[in-house]
C-alpha cells in the first residue's frame, strides 16, 4: 500500500468515525436543547436548536416538583450498601476461588459463572415471596443484603481476571512468614487489588443507579424510591410538560457522565479484563 | 494430600503408645484447619451460601410454583394446567414470545456487527481516538429509563427530532411508537444507541491482543484487506463474539424497562415483551404460579439455546493454543 492509499484510508476511517459520533450525540443535544425550552417552543416546527433565552429555572423546577434530593439520598445509600458487600465478599470468595485447590473448585467455579447466563425472572418470584415473609418490603433490604453474598458471578469473575495477574509468590512468602489466609487477603490480596475493586465500585454504583426492576417491585412507598422509579413516576405527572420531563432525565443521566469523566481508565481497564478468556 | 502426614501419624499411634486418641484428634483437626479443602470453602462460603438462598433454592421453589395457583393468599397444586393454559389458550404468550424472538432476532446481530464496525474502526490509527470512544461510549452509560424518555421524545410523530430529520430529505416519517407496524422496530433501534458500550470495548481490547505480526505473515501470503480480515481477524476474534452473542441472546430475551417505560406493551400489544408480560401476571394481576410457569419456559428455551451454541462453537470459535479450557 502506497503513502496516498494510506492517507486516502485514514481521511475515510476519520469521515466516517465523525458522521457515527454525530449521530450517536443528536439524542443528547435534543435532549439538553428541549431542557432548555419552554413549554411552547418544545413543540415548534422546525425546532429551535437554541433557545433563547435559556430556561434554566426547568431543572429547578424538575428537582423540587417530586422529592428527587430523596430519590438520589436513597439511591446513594442502596448503592452505598451494596458496594460494601460486594467488595468484600466478592474479593473473599474470588481470593478462595483463585488461592486454594479444594475439592469440587472446578465444578463449583463453572456453576457460578453459570449463573451469569441465568435469567433472574427463574428466581425473582419465589426471592419476592422470602422478604415479603420475613416483612421486609419497602424497605432497601432485598436490593443490599443479597449483594454480601458474592457481589455476582461478574463481579467474582472480573476480579479473579485480576487476581491472577497478582504473582503467587507474594501470598507464599507471606505464609511462610507466618500469616493465616485471612491475613493474607487482607493484608496482600485487597491492598494489590486496588484498581480493579475500583472498577467494582464503579459498575456497581452504575448498576444500582441504572436499576429500574428491582426498586420497582420491592419499594412501594415514594419517599423510598430511587431516582430510576421516581423518574417514572415523574412521567406519569408531568409527562406532557417534555422541558420538565427531559430535565429530571438529564440530571439522571448526568451523575454517570461525570463519574465515566472522572475514572475512564478504570472503566475501560475493567470492561477489557472481563473480555479476556478465563 | 494435606491429610496423608495426618494418617501417617494415625498409623504411627499403634507403634507409639506415648499418643493418645484425644492427641490425635487434635493433630487431625489442626492438619484439617490448615489444609486447602478448610480455606477454600471457608472463603468461598459466602457465595456458596448465598447461591442455596438465592439461586438453588427459588429455583426450585419457582418449579414447584409453576405447579401451582397462587395468588399470595392460597396455594393449590393444579398440575400442568399453568403450562397447558399458557402454551394452548393463551394469545398473549404466543404473541409476547414472538415480539421478543423478533426483537432479539434484529437486535443482537445488528448490534454485534454495530459494535464490532466501531471497534474495527476505532482500532485504526485516527486523531482524537480518545474523544471518539468516549462519544461512542457515553450513550450506554445513559440509565434504561432516562434512555426509554428520551427516545419516546426523539420518536415524537410530530415534533420529534427523527421525523423532522427525516422530513428534510422528503420523507414523511411514520408514527413510530404509536403505530403497531413500527413500535417494536422502534425498540429495536433504540437498543442500537448503546453500541458503543461495554461490548465495542471487549472487541477493542481482543482487536488490540491480536499480533501483528499474523497480519504480516498474511500480508506476505497476499491477504489484505477483506481477506486479512476474514482469516486473520475473525478467527482470532471468534472467542469475543462467541461471549458477546451468549450474553447478547440471553440479555435481549429479558428486555423490559424499554417497553415498560415508553409503550406498556402497547400499542395493540404490538411491544408487549416476554418478560414484561410475565411482571404483568406476577406483580399486577398477582398470578405466581402462572408467572413462574413463564419463567420456566424462558429459563428452558435460554438453556436449549445456550447449549445449542456452545456445541456449534467448535465450528467457529477458534482458541488460540488448541483445546479450550
Amino acid at each position: 500500500m502506497n503513502g496516498r492509499d494510506e492517507q486516502m484510508k485514514r481521511v475515510g476511517v476519520f469521515v466516517m468515525l465523525l458522521f457515527g459520533a454525530s449521530l450517536f450525540s443528536i439524542p443528547f443535544l435534543w435532549t439538553v436543547s428541549t431542557a432548555l425550552k419552554t413549554n411552547q417552543q418544545v413543540f415548534a416546527v422546525p425546532p429551535e436548536w437554541i433557545p433563547r433565552p435559556p430556561q434554566w429555572n426547568n431543572f429547578q423546577r424538575a428537582w423540587t416538583e417530586l422529592p428527587f434530593p430523596t430519590f438520589v439520598v436513597n439511591t446513594v445509600i442502596i448503592t452505598i450498601i451494596s458496594v460494601i458487600g460486594q467488595v468484600f465478599s466478592a474479593s473473599l470468595v474470588t481470593y478462595g476461588f483463585a488461592r486454594f485447590k479444594f475439592k469440587g473448585r472446578t465444578v463449583l467455579f463453572y456453576l457460578m459463572l453459570s449463573t451469569m447466563m441465568l435469567p433472574s425472572q427463574v428466581t425473582m418470584i419465589p426471592v419476592f415471596l422470602l422478604w415479603r415473609e420475613l416483612r421486609l418490603i419497602d424497605t432497601f433490604a432485598p436490593l443490599t443484603v443479597p449483594a454480601f453474598f458474592g457481589g455476582g458471578a461478574f463481579t467474582i469473575f472480573l476480579l479473579r481476571q485480576f487476581f491472577m495477574t497478582i504473582p503467587k509468590e507474594l501470598d507464599e512468602a507471606a505464609m511462610i512468614d507466618g500469616a493465616s489466609p485471612l491475613v493474607i487477603w487482607w493484608r496482600v490480596l485487597l491492598p494489590l487489588s486496588r484498581p480493579a475493586l475500583i472498577t467494582v465500585v464503579l459498575f456497581s454504583f452504575l448498576g444500582h443507579w441504572d436499576d429500574f426492576m428491582g426498586p420497582l417491585i420491592y419499594l412501594n412507598s415514594m419517599e423510598k424510591y430511587t431516582v430510576a422509579v421516581g423518574l417514572r413516576m415523574f412521567q406519569d405527572m408531568f409527562g406532557p410538560q417534555l422541558e420538565l420531563l427531559m430535565a429530571a432525565s438529564l440530571i439522571h443521566i448526568l451523575p454517570t457522565i461525570l463519574v465515566f469523566f472522572v475514572a475512564q481508565r478504570y472503566f475501560i481497564k475493567g470492561i477489557a479484563l472481563t473480555g479476556l478468556k478465563g | 494430600m494435606a491429610e496423608s502426614p495426618d494418617v501417617a501419624k494415625a498409623q504411627g499411634a499403634v507403634a507409639l503408645p506415648r499418643s493418645t486418641p484425644r492427641e490425635q484428634t487434635r493433630a487431625r483437626r489442626a492438619s484439617f484447619l490448615q489444609s486447602p479443602n478448610f480455606w477454600g470453602y471457608f472463603f468461598i462460603s459466602p457465595w456458596l451460601i448465598g447461591f442455596l438462598i438465592f439461586t438453588a433454592g427459588p429455583m426450585l421453589a419457582s418449579l414447584y410454583l409453576s405447579f401451582c395457583k397462587y395468588d399470595l393468599y392460597q396455594l393449590q397444586w393444579v398440575g400442568t394446567k399453568n403450562y397447558e393454559i399458557l402454551l394452548t389458550r393463551d394469545p398473549l404468550f404466543w404473541k409476547s414470545l414472538g415480539n421478543t424472538a423478533l426483537y432479539v432476532l434484529f437486535s443482537v446481530p445488528l448490534g454485534l456487527t454495530g459494535s464490532l464496525l466501531i471497534a474495527l474502526l476505532l482500532n485504526q490509527k485516527v486523531k482524537g481516538m480518545a474523544w471518539f470512544r468516549t462519544l461512542f461510549y457515553l450513550p450506554s452509560l445513559v440509565p434504561a429509563v432516562a434512555s426509554a424518555l428520551v427516545w419516546q421524545w426523539v420518536f415524537h410523530p410530530d415534533a420529534g427530532i427523527l421525523n423532522y430529520s427525516l422530513s428534510l430529505i422528503g420523507i414523511q416519517g411514520p408514527k413510530w411508537l404509536q403505530d403497531p407496524d413500527t413500535a417494536l422496530a422502534s425498540l429495536i433501534i433504540m437498543s442500537l444507541w448503546g453500541i458503543g458500550g461495554g461490548r465495542m470495548i471487549i472487541f477493542l481490547a481482543g482487536l488490540q491482543g491480536i499480533s501483528d505480526e499474523l497480519y504480516e505473515a498474511a500480508s506476505l501470503d497476499g491477504a489484505r484487506g477483506w481477506a486479512s480480515f476474514r482469516h486473520v481477524t475473525l478467527p482470532m476474534l471468534s472467542p469475543t463474539i462467541f461471549f458477546n452473542l451468549i450474553l447478547g441472546i440471553i440479555g435481549s430475551f429479558q428486555v423490559f424497562t424499554s417497553a415498560y417505560v415508553m409503550t406498556n406493551g402497547g400499542p395493540d400489544n404490538a411491544t408487549r415483551m416476554f418478560v414484561l408480560y410475565l411482571y404483568d401476571n406476577a406483580f399486577r394481576y398477582f398470578k405466581m404460579g402462572k408467572a413462574s410457569a413463564m419463567a420456566w419456559c424462558l429459563f428452558v428455551l435460554l438453556l436449549v439455546f445456550t447449549v445449542i451454541q456452545f456445541k456449534n462453537a467448535s465450528k467457529w470459535v477458534y482458541y488460540e493454543g488448541g483445546e479450550k479450557e
